[in-house]
């Protein structure tokens, strides 16, 4: 439109050629990496030659470590357990996260010190998940431990229980940290995401008498569906490549069951197997789960109506621009 | 009537009463195992087995130190290792990503709506899983134990990008950059000069994000570096968890805590900050 800008144009890419040049070198160069080294026989410490895997008669067997892997009992339970961890958290943090934003936002009834509640609420997020986890470690100490005395002092528990031995135990404990250290995001983001709602609506909804739990399940939760596919996808996301936690928790035990899909490709690769072929098989099996549920999220809660208001309004422009021409 | 008047009344109050327990509970549930942790630090690996709970410090903290420094943990080498890396992060993606949103908000270019699309499209590329060939990269051109290809790729981040074209369509009027270019000055110029100081503060709230989280990193360090020497924070916590602090509980507690509060300290001071970023990066649109 404007007849100056077009002759600097050329500096809309010059100024993205950084962006770009990082992206390819440091981003999609090692993801392109990894898929060729999973076809390959790459492994060893220090080894940097590899080849196509092939058969014993020469034939190129290019999907033998996604084979092994899969056939891998390992990794089989650490997939199911990342799935396990992740949903047990994200249950639990979306219903409170969503308690909360339904106080928070009550526009009967303002929450004294909701600014500190923020705050406190949403502090375990930013602090360092290695920390925590081995913070928990020490809280769960048994037969001495915080969380052992706490209980034993309420009368919950006779003795001392050693809660890093049963396998659902550790797995709820892992959950947990997950869920206390990410509602209190999910909570501010929703908050963000109500106050975006125009007002009129909660009036209008009041003045025809609905009440709050009308209006908060009829009109908040359908005008929040963008912000929760947000939240449920980048919850997904990082869930799925959940490390640090049960790493340093309790190092994927008792007996495997809260070792997760990362912790299985950082053991392939770097705890002594030097499996690097293998590891990059499990990365790239993980990635495609990503992939596919990422599309099937966003098929299923795509706005339907937006959809079609967009497709309304740009058929509109269109014949409005007509109209003028003609 | 009166007594239906009443019945609601009392309703409302234990709807508030409700309200204020469950938040000040799950307040206290987030401070209550730092309180813990901050405490025990203090305290003696016997008093710990005593009673692992105190809500009051002990006078043990020096000797905590001295058993905490004197194996494989060393908090100077760790906070040095991971403010280096953390600040390099920051530093370039804050000022890459203000060029990169820069050039797609100000000028317009053939393949602007393309990048745009395609910079939202690989916002929420998992890097984790890629990291076998970052490893192997890394590895082939020497540069594992190097602070430098942990630093560099932060050059390339898209998320940040999103968030700073967002800011800059609300608050640059290009009449700006118009009446800098009749005043003479250059492109590049510009952007340093005039558009940088309008974006400070987005530059302040996307800073503090890019910080905290190259900051807690744990993954990717812990592959990349070996050498005790180039150890950052979170790496060296992990040292916390094994054999060789196995019964030095007050030591364990001093060592957490010591990662934890460089973290508090930035927390505390730029709260408001923090949440309203939280609160403004989920807004797309």
């Amino acid at each position: 439109m404007r007849k100056k800008s077009v002759s600097y144009a050329k500096y809309g890419y010059i100024f993205s050629i950084p962006f770009v040049v990082a992206f390819l070198v440091f981003s999609l160069y090692p993801i392109v990496y990894t898929l060729v080294i999973g076809f390959t026989d790459l492994r060893g410490l220090g080894v940097k030659e590899y080849h196509f895997l092939r058969t014993a008669e020469g034939n190129l067997d290019l999907f033998g470590n996604f084979r092994t892997v899969l056939n891998n009992k390992t990794f089989t339970t650490s997939l199911k357990n990342t799935i396990i961890l992740w949903t047990a958290n994200f249950i639990p943090q979306i219903s409170m996260a969503l308690l909360l934003t339904a106080w928070f936002t009550d526009r009967n009834f303002k929450v004294k010190g909701q600014g500190a509640y923020k705050i406190l609420i949403y502090m375990p997020n930013i602090i360092t998940a290695a920390t925590i986890a081995i913070l928990f470690n020490s809280l769960f100490g048994y037969p001495k431990g915080p969380v052992n005395d706490l209980l034993m002092k309420l009368k919950c528990i006779d003795g001392p229980r050693n809660f890093s031995l049963q396998r659902w135990t550790a797995r709820g404990v892992v959950s947990f940290i997950q869920f206390w250290m990410w509602y209190g995001n999910t909570m501010i983001v929703l908050i963000a995401g109500v106050l975006g709602i125009n007002p009129s609506l909660f009036e209008a909804a009041e003045i025809d008498g609905a009440t709050p739990t009308q209006i908060f399940f009829r009109i908040t939760l359908p005008l929040l569906r963008t912000i929760l596919l947000y939240v449920l996808v980048t919850s997904m996301i990082g869930g799925l490549q959940m490390f640090d936690i049960p790493k340093l928790f309790l190092n994927g035990g008792p007996d495997q069951a809260t070792i997760t899909s990362s912790m299985f490709i950082h053991e392939q690769a770097f705890s002594g197997s030097y499996l690097y072929n293998r590891a990059s098989a499990a990365s790239i099996i993980v990635f495609g789960i990503i992939i596919v549920l990422s599309i099937i999220l966003f098929q299923i809660l795509k706005d339907k109506d937006e959809v079609a208001r967009r497709k309304y309004l740009r058929a509109q422009r269109k014949a409005a621009r007509r109209r003028v021409n003609s | 009537m009166n007594a239906r008047h009443g019945s609601i009344r009392a309703k409302r109050i234990t709807y508030k009463t409700i309200v204020y327990v469950v938040c000040t509970f799950l307040a206290l549930l987030s401070i209550f195992p730092f309180w813990i942790m901050f405490m025990n630090a203090t305290r003696s690996t016997y008093e710990i087995q005593q009673s692992s709970i105190s809500l009051v410090p002990s006078k043990y903290f020096m000797s905590n130190w001295k058993i905490l420094t004197g194996k494989a943990f060393s908090p100077m080498t760790g906070f040095i290792n991971s403010m280096t890396v953390s600040v390099g992060v920051t530093v370039l993606a804050v000022y890459f990503s203000s060029l990169t949103a820069y050039a797609l908000m100000a000028y317009s270019w053939k393949l602007r709506q393309a990048f745009f699309s395609f910079i939202m499209a690989i916002m929420m590329i998992p890097a984790q899983l890629s990291s076998i060939g970052f490893y192997q990269f890394i590895y082939r051109i020497g540069m594992t134990n190097k602070f430098t290809p942990l630093i560099v790729p932060a050059i390339a981040s898209p998320a940040m990008v999103f968030f700073m074209r967002q800011y800059l369509m609300a608050a640059l009027p290009l009449e700006i950059v118009d009446s800098a270019r009749i005043d003479g000055s250059r492109e590049f110029a510009t952007f340093n000069r005039i558009i940088l100081p309008i974006m400070k503060p987005a530059l302040a709230t996307q800073a503090i994000f890019s910080f905290v989280g190259s900051w807690n990193n744990l993954f990717i360090p812990l592959i990349l570096l070996t050498n005790k020497k180039k150890y950052t924070m979170p790496i060296m916590v992990s040292l916390l968890r094994g054999d060789i602090y196995k019964t030095e509980y007050g030591s364990v507690y001093l060592g957490l805590s010591l990662t934890v509060l460089p973290l508090f300290v930035i927390y505390f001071m730029l709260a408001k900050y923090i949440i309203a970023g939280v609160a403004l990066g989920a807004l797309k649109e």
